[in-house]
């Protein structure tokens, strides 16, 4: 499936393929602008955002555009990632273990695939929440063109689009935290691609065992 | 507001009292429908049309007398007609003026979230500021009566402005002006109220209308528009006036407490990945630190 081989001959392990850091941006850049115009709109304390956005109505002109690139990319990212993204029985161990991951005893958790069970959370947090962005944000993207018979989807999409914004806002606040700050190495796997064998060994063991197992088999 | 200017309340060095100290008065104006004497002569329509500088707009024939379905973002001004079939079979037209209702408790101003856009003023018109305008179209959900309209061509909203330009001269709306049975009536809110109570107590017993009564619905806080129909306890006739329109329960959740619980969840959420960074610190991959400068 994937062309690129994942043991990279300088010692490195290759984390994400060149077509999945892209996508990942495509959806990355797209929701930023989508929450901070969104933010603008929330409340009036955060209005300013809109000015340095373009503009305030230019904002509210593209807000909707974004979001519909956001879930084009979303909708990649399923394709892409979504059978492995599915929850394994092993999961639950890991979630009893989540205390040992907040405390950085690394040594204590259970192995995890490619995707441990929290970046699961977040995946299908995104991928829920943005079916819900988008049919809530397409009625509110034109409320014109709701008959007044159907109003209450109106106000469905008034109270659901806020809602789902600040849950997917709660997993990006966590997401960026770690893949900045947190998790070293995790940021520059999704820019250059490759973390070290150390990493892969560390938070992703039963991937990084199974990459080790192929290419043995491959040799 | 130009009144309170000339109204005293302390004189310096002056024994007694100050005369007129105390004095209310009502600085808020309304419009008063009277559905019952409504002969649905559109010229309020024209009139309208005529002030605020529209042309007149294609008509949509639907085998009765009005002019469209309804409100349009350049035609604030509609007589709905209703053919009422009660209950001895014979036949009622209920005409019934639709407009902004300029309600006390604005839906359109609770869900706006552009600053200036909406304005209410003192005297209770509520009135949208194009200029301010960002055409999100919040104003369309938050309204309960199906008032504000979305230009396609400005790319904003636009409503029936109770013409303040005129009302803030000293004169009174155009379709006040243009109406000829005197269905129509401005001035202030207790006058308005007091002249709609008299008609209704008069329909009621003179004119055998058992149901009268006025329309000023306590749900948006009362309205500056307000109506005297035939049959008030059933207002859904006339053109489907809500019965007890509020600002929607959506928008209220979202402007009160979900607004609060959101505005903690993010700063609390960004306080939370702070204090966890300063007590655990990242997360360093031991050997990398070795293998790394290796690589280097």
């Amino acid at each position: 499936m994937n062309r690129e081989p994942y043991l990279l001959p300088n010692g490195r392990v290759l984390r994400y393929s060149f077509h999945e850091r892209l996508i990942h941006w495509l959806a990355a850049v797209p929701y930023i602008y989508a929450l901070l115009s969104g933010l603008a709109f929330w409340s009036p304390w955060l209005f300013w955002i809109a000015v340095i956005l373009g503009g305030t109505t230019i904002a509210r002109e593209l807000h909707p555009w974004f979001g519909v690139v956001f879930v084009i990319a979303t909708w990649l990212m399923y394709g892409m990632w979504g059978r492995q993204m599915r929850e394994t029985p092993s999961d639950k161990a890991w979630w009893a273990n989540i205390g040992h991951y907040i405390r950085n005893e690394d040594d204590q958790m259970p192995s995890a695939d490619r995707f441990n069970p929290g970046q699961k959370l977040l995946f299908w947090g995104f991928v829920g929440n943005g079916v819900l962005l988008l049919i809530s944000g397409l009625i509110l993207w034109f409320p014109q063109y709701v008959p007044w018979s159907l109003r209450f989807l109106r106000l469905f999409a008034v109270i659901v689009h806020p809602i789902c914004a600040l849950l997917t806002i709660a997993l990006f606040i966590i997401h960026v935290y770690m893949g900045t700050a947190f998790e070293r190495g995790a940021f520059g796997s999704v820019i250059r691609g490759d973390v070290s064998r150390a990493w892969a060994h560390e938070h992703h063991r039963t991937w990084y065992e199974r990459l080790l197992r192929e290419s043995a088999e491959r040799k | 507001m130009s009144q309170a200017a000339t109204e005293i309340v302390r004189i310096s060095a002056h024994a007694g009292s100050v005369p007129g100290d105390g004095l209310n008065r009502e600085f808020r104006v309304c419009k008063l429908v009277d559905t019952t004497t409504c002969i649905g002569c559109k010229a309020c329509e024209v009139a309208c049309l005529e002030w605020n500088g529209y042309s007149f707009s294609e008509t949509t024939f639907d085998n009765s007398y009005q002019t469209m379905p309804e409100t349009q973002w350049n035609y604030w001004n509609l007589i709905k007609f209703n053919e009422h079939e009660r209950e001895d079979g014979t036949m009622q037209l209920l005409m019934r003026k639709d407009q902004c209702m300029h309600c006390a408790e604005p839906g359109c101003l609770e869900a706006c979230p552009a600053e200036g856009a909406i304005v209410q003023y003192a005297n209770g018109i509520v009135d949208f500021q194009e200029e301010h305008c960002i055409g999100c179209g919040y104003c369309i959900s938050g309204c309960p009566f199906n008032i504000p309209k979305f230009s396609p061509t400005a790319r904003k909203v636009f409503k029936c402005t109770l013409c303040n330009d005129r009302v803030s001269q000293g004169l009174e709306p155009a379709c006040i002006k243009a109406c000829p049975t005197g269905c129509l009536h401005f001035g202030t809110k207790l006058e308005m109220n007091d002249l709609a109570e008299h008609r209704a107590a008069q329909l009621r017993e003179h004119s055998g209308f058992a149901d009268a009564g006025v329309y000023d619905p306590p749900g948006v806080g009362g309205t500056h528009v307000i109506y005297v129909l035939h049959d008030a306890k059933n207002p859904q006739l006339y053109g489907g006036l809500p019965k007890d329109p509020h600002v929607p329960i959506t928008v209220r959740l979202w402007k009160g407490p979900l607004k609060w619980i959101g505005n903690l969840a993010i700063v609390g959420g960004l306080l939370g990945v702070f204090i966890h960074y300063l007590r655990f610190g990242p997360k360093v991959v031991k050997e990398d630190e070795k293998t790394d400068e290796g690589d280097k």
